[in-house]
């Protein structure tokens, strides 16, 4: 190694402990921007490295020159115009198609490697198939699965599972020809046998995500940037680059925890996700229903008068709200509230929203300060001291029904919504949420249902809350 | 196994070690963020998809190269600026953040004075 590789090296270490240190300072909001900036430095230093080491080898030819900055500028154009121009409720979607694209790049990287190792003098080795094989194989699955789930969240594929006849074993089937193929390579260096594992794999992406419910997106989007992560990981092992190596890594570990955080957030397994949805007849719901029960329902003057004569109020957010795009007006309903004295703050279900903390992103868009978020743990207790529990869009994550075993969604965490004086549920109509069973909350004699969409709802509220206070 | 194998699975192991530390103190208000600025990270594989042009020279290591770096490229730079996007929408008060822009020293100054009178 010459001193000049030896410094690129080095650097490539530096951009790795910038991520490190950039991820570190994601622990508080309060330095989460410092930790984009370091990160996006280690970015940097890295890629303005690797130019160098372009230039100063020398072999780059004038059409890979022009290929690779002409490639680079339109996918900055690109990434850059859907960076600024996505709504934050499109998040989610946004983080799946990175992960397609990252995904993709990181298989093509390997399968270019192989292609050049096996033209060479010294052939493909051993070991380096092995990585080959697998950074082709997850990043091929990452990207087809990427852009289904993409297409889930957007409703340009339905969100409900699609189960194909024999898809399991066409699985199994695509399972053995990878694995076949990859064996195939490990003793003889052979181009098809790879173009195969990429064919298998990509097929593979799609019949993987497919049969999985709009509900457990989240999750999946989680999971596949997990895959992505480890696929750079393994070109990184390809290409002998550490910087590709520890970033992949990081990305890898950090998917994979935050997928374990969702999935006990929704009390599922990821088998169980893996393996199909809910509401798919396998599970055993019991019918303890609130059809008889007595739901009040209420309008706005009466909401609006209990929530100005209230001196805590709790705002239970969910999709609904985001659907809805009504967190603006729910910002202004706290801020009147405020100004007149009550205390507000929002309970954030861990999974409220699309993604992990997606809730917060979405208060935050609307200028809600973040100490006023509080996570589950923190606000249960409170519950018992507020006046009014204001449910916005929020289903299963409050329902009572959680707490007694035998129900679809028994163990999962909820919120203790039932525990504040009086409750008010705004909600489109009696429809189940994701679980496909009864609230019990809203047959809660303590639950009036306010029964509008999320947005006019609001903006009823604040404006007879206002009437009232003005 | 060669020596620098070797090397390689040394650091992908403490690499991976290190993600669970340094991610499993992030609180779940930040989680959305997180995963986009993980996102982002990932798409140092530009870094790969830019040497493949030490060695490309015929057609298909140009497409090869050409399709690699328009991805990575997509994924860090929208990884990024989406990131930033986000994270500048958390604030601790909604009123001063035009001054928050443009002094965030003092305004973070300010900040401080307020929550402890508050």
């Amino acid at each position: 190694m010459t001193t000049f590789t030896n410094s690129i090296q080095l650097v490539y270490v530096l951009a790795a402990a910038c991520f490190v240190i950039g991820l570190h300072l994601m622990n508080s909001p309060a330095t989460a921007r410092r930790g984009n900036q370091v990160s996006t430095a280690g970015m940097v230093i890295a890629v303005i490295a690797t130019l160098v080491l372009l230039i100063h080898d020398g072999t780059v030819t004038a059409v890979g020159w022009t290929v690779l900055i002409v490639g680079v500028l339109l996918g900055s154009a690109v990434g850059l115009w859907s960076a600024r121009t996505v709504q934050m409720t499109a998040m989610p979607q946004l983080v799946s198609m990175f992960n397609a694209v990252g995904g993709g790049a990181a298989a093509l990287v390997a399968i270019y490697s192989y292609i050049h190792d096996e033209s060479a003098a010294g052939g493909v080795l051993g070991s380096t198939t092995v990585f080959t094989v697998l950074d082709v194989l997850i990043g091929s699955v990452t990207f087809t699965g990427s852009l289904i789930a993409a297409g889930k969240l957007q409703g340009i594929i339905t969100g409900s599972p699609v189960m194909i006849k024999g898809g399991r074993l066409i699985n199994l089937a695509l399972i053995a020809v990878a694995l076949g193929s990859a064996a195939f390579m490990l003793t003889t260096a052979s181009l098809p046998a790879l173009l195969l594992v990429v064919l298998a794999s990509l097929a593979f992406g799609v019949l993987m995500v497919l049969p999985i419910g709009g509900a457990d997106m989240p999750v999946v989007i989680s999971l596949l940037n997990a895959f992505t992560g480890t696929a750079v990981a393994m070109a990184g092992f390809v290409i002998n680059n550490w910087a590709l190596i520890v970033a992949g890594a990081l990305v890898g570990a950090s998917g994979g925890i935050l997928t374990k955080l969702m999935a006990d957030a929704m009390n599922r397994s990821l088998p169980n996700i893996m393996l199909g949805g809910f509401g798919t007849g396998d599970t055993a719901v019991a019918a303890v229903a609130a059809s008889d029960a007595q739901i009040r329902s209420i309008a706005a003057d009466d909401a609006a008068i209990q929530l100005a004569y209230a001196s805590k109020v709790i705002i239970v957010p969910g999709y609904g709200l985001a659907a809805a795009q009504a967190q603006h007006g729910v910002a202004e309903l706290a801020k009147v509230l405020e100004d007149h004295g009550v205390e507000v703050s929002y309970a954030i279900h861990p999974v409220a929203g699309r993604m992990p903390g997606h809730m917060n992103v979405l208060l935050a868009e609307a200028n809600v300060p973040y100490p006023q978020l509080k996570e589950m743990d923190e606000i249960n207790p409170e519950f018992p001291r507020a006046d009014v529990a204001l449910v916005i869009g929020a289903n299963d994550v409050t329902n009572p029904a959680a707490r007694r075993p035998g129900t679809a969604i028994s163990g999962m965490p909820i919120l203790d919504v039932d525990q504040a004086q009086s409750i008010i549920v705004v909600k489109r109509s009696m429809g189940h949420g994701y679980a496909g069973i009864d609230n019990e909350l809203y047959a809660n004699p303590k639950t009036s249902m306010y029964f509008a969409d999320a947005k006019k709802a609001v903006a009823e509220m604040t404006a007879a809350v206002k009437t009232l206070v003005g | 196994m060669s020596t620098a194998l070797v090397t390689d699975l040394t650091i992908f192991i403490l690499a991976l070690l290190v993600g669970i530390e340094v991610i499993g103190k992030v609180p779940a208000t930040l989680h959305t963020p997180l995963m986009s600025a993980a996102n982002s990270i990932h798409g140092i594989v530009l870094v790969g998809a830019l040497l493949i042009g030490l060695t490309a020279h015929d057609t298909v290591g140009y497409i090869l190269a050409f399709v690699a770096a328009f991805f990575a490229a997509a994924n860090v730079v929208g990884g990024y600026v989406v990131t930033g996007r986000m994270l500048k929408m958390f604030r601790r008060k909604a009123a001063p953040a035009p001054v928050q822009a443009a002094k965030p020293a003092e305004a973070a100054a300010a900040e401080q004075r307020e929550s402890v009178r508050s």
